[in-house]
């Protein structure tokens, strides 16, 4: 098997490394598609007075303690950035599944707390304010599961001294899913 | 010289857990806004205005620390923010474009009569029992 990369890889009409700006753009893409998303939960919120209620059931203490989670797995992120920039591939690894390790925390409290609302009747198919939650939260949390999946995969890399600068671009990524839901919290949690 | 030394230091782990800190301190504000809201209202300042300042406002602002100290945007190239801002505007443009459309059930020639049963039916509802309405019998005419 060439180890040779394409052209494309190495080449920059930005200044840009190919790589990262890949990641920007699926950025840019992601932006859109959550965008339109909470846009619509925004304007359906504003025109349903009864939705106030039901969102009244979400628990912040979860929604809360889940941010927390994120926002430290997204200082880990940064920290194996700041170790693969120091050509500490094995230190990097280590905060790379610290970060990944905190993804997984995040899914257990999210299947705790849903499983509970699905017990009390909160189901997908209650009422519009439930289609928008388990539709924005769930999506969100497919985001998380990719992301730790290939957190995995680079960290494996890094781990030998190989591939260091996707650490940085999977950051990018895992802080773009952190900003989503620092977004999600206050829209599904906080604003009742 | 000494600049670059301070740049290099200010983006030193420490840095990053700085950031991390206030994070953390914007998190429990706006956990304890809606909280603290009802008792420090006054006046023209009512209760839902500072739930929401603190709320979408910390959320901003949070957003705005994230992107620029963790995803480096303050010393990427500018290319990357007249991307995402143009990103964020089409957004924009949607929702200017089906908001209204949404947001409001009757308009000159219009009117959104299953939205309006729904939202009639919910709180009805909700007003005969507050703690039964889950919104439960699965009306879906007005989504």
């Amino acid at each position: 098997m060439s180890t040779t990369k394409p052209i494309a890889t190495t080449r920059s009409a930005t200044g840009i490394p190919t790589g990262k700006l890949a990641v920007w753009w699926v950025i840019g893409s992601e932006i859109v598609i959550f965008g339109g998303l909470l846009a619509s939960y925004v304007m359906h919120r504003l025109g349903h007075p009864e939705w106030a209620e039901y969102a009244s059931h979400t628990n912040t203490w979860f929604g809360g303690a889940n941010t927390f989670v994120l926002l430290t797995s997204s200082l880990f992120a940064v920290l194996a950035h700041h170790a693969a920039e120091h050509g500490d591939g094995k230190k990097a690894a280590k905060w790379l599944l610290g970060t990944c390790a905190g993804g997984v925390v995040f899914l257990c409290i999210k299947a705790v707390e849903w499983t509970g609302e699905i017990q009390h009747g909160y189901t997908i198919t209650a009422n519009g304010f439930w289609h928008f939650y388990y539709t924005a939260a769930g999506l969100h949390a497919l985001h998380v599961i990719a992301g730790c999946v290939i957190m995995l995969i680079i960290a494996n890399d890094a781990r030998k001294g190989k591939e260091l600068q996707r650490v940085e671009l999977i950051g990018i990524y895992w802080h773009f899913v952190d900003i989503v839901w620092i977004f999600l919290f206050p829209l599904l949690y906080i604003a009742k | 010289m000494a600049e670059h030394q301070d740049h290099a230091d200010d983006h030193g782990q420490a840095f990053y857990v700085k950031i991390w800190a206030i994070l953390l301190v914007l998190l429990i504000l706006s956990i304890l806004g809606p909280i603290v809201a009802p008792h420090v209202a006054f006046g023209f300042l009512e209760a839902w205005m500072i739930t929401l300042m603190t709320a979408f406002g910390i959320a901003v602002v949070k957003a705005y620390l994230v992107a620029a100290n963790f995803m480096h945007l303050n010393i990427e190239k500018r290319y990357i923010t007249y991307l995402l801002t143009t990103m964020l505007m089409l957004m924009l443009l949607f929702f200017a474009g089906t908001a209204p459309d949404v947001m409001e059930h009757r308009g000159q020639n219009w009117e959104n009569v299953a939205a309006e049963a729904e939202v009639e039916r919910a709180l009805a509802a909700e007003g005969e029992d507050p703690h039964a309405e889950h919104g439960g019998d699965h009306d879906d005419a007005a989504h």
